[in-house]
Order: structure tokens, then sequence, then C-alpha cells
């Protein structure tokens, strides 16, 4: 159950929403290798391939964030490089204390290098992981482009 | 008060990839214990 707007309103606007209780579709468990519940997968429109998988409970801001990064994802599959940006760099905006954020920050760099090829864009996202989310396995992923 | 009736939730994840790839929107499938 969803209890924030925000999170029924993003699913309506973005998504082809579908659920499966456990008891109902045991089928769909194994089809899709779940584990744990809750378990939200992303599947891309044109092949539906999983673009991510969020397992266990988050509140509503990590959420959100968790499905923008799924929309990022889908984006970066098409190469759509600048949708991509967009998605990530809101979500990195949004709620810059969730852990989503500093994923969108990661994301948001490799958008940006992947539509220039300008390795610039990599080393100014390791350095405003230098600014915020510090420790973050992400700021520890982007430390490599510090150059 | 859960805003999830909001949701129109389908429960053919084969029919919603039809409709994705119409739409060109990604499918999001949730896989749930909670009471209905």
């Amino acid at each position: 159950m969803y209890p924030s707007p925000n999170v029924a309103r993003l699913i309506e606007a973005e998504f082809i929403p579908v659920r499966f209780h456990i008891k109902d579709n045991p089928g769909m468990w194994h089809r899709f290798d779940v584990r744990w519940t809750p378990t939200i997968l992303i599947l891309d429109w044109d092949d539906g391939s999983e673009a991510r998988r969020v397992e266990g409970f988050l509140p509503a801001d990590e959420f959100v964030g968790q499905l923008e990064l799924g929309l990022g994802d889908v984006a970066i599959e098409h190469k759509d490089w600048a949708k991509a940006q967009r998605y990530f760099a809101h979500v990195a905006e949004a709620n810059p204390e969730t852990d989503a954020a500093a994923e969108g920050e990661y994301w948001a760099g490799v958008a940006k290098y992947s539509a220039s090829h300008d390795a610039s864009a990599l080393k100014e996202t390791a350095r405003r992981f230098t600014q915020r989310h510090q420790g973050t396995s992400w700021a520890k992923r982007a430390s490599v482009w510090k150059g | 008060m859960s805003d999830d009736s909001q949701i129109k939730w389908g429960k053919d994840v084969d029919q919603a990839l039809r409709t994705a790839k119409q739409q060109q929107r990604p499918v999001l499938v949730d896989f749930t214990a909670a009471p209905s």
C-alpha cells in the first residue's frame, strides 16, 4: 500500500502498474525470481528486461527516488542521455538526504559523459561528491574520476 | 488514508508489457504479501 499521494501520482503518470499477491500468483514469483516482499520490478517498455529491482520497504521519499532512478535506468538503456540525466539529476536534487540522491548524482554524471564523451563531466561528478554524499558507496565509485 | 486506490493495478504482466511497448512507458510490477 502506498500512503503517499506523490507515489501514487508518479506510478500512474510514468508506469504501467501490475500487482501480484503472494497467495494468488505463485507462478509470477518464480518467473521473476522474487525472494522477498515487497519487491518492485521496473521492466523496460521495449523488451521487458528488468531495469531495476527494489527489495524491501522504503519510506516514501526513498521509494520515489528509486522509481525515478528506474526511469533513468530505462532512459539509459535506450541511450536517451538527456532524459536519463534529467531523471537522475532530479533524484539528486529533490531529496538530497536520501540514499537515492547519491546514486542519482553518480548516474547523472555518467549520463552526461555518455552524451558528450567529455571526461570533465565525470571529474565534476567526483568533485560534487567531495561536497555531499561523502562516505557513500557512490562517492567511492566516483572517487576514481578525481584524476 | 492510503492513496493506493488511485493506482489502476493490472493483473496480467504480459498484457502490461504489450501496453508498455505501445505507450513507451515501463512496467512496474509490485509483488506484495500485504492484506488486500
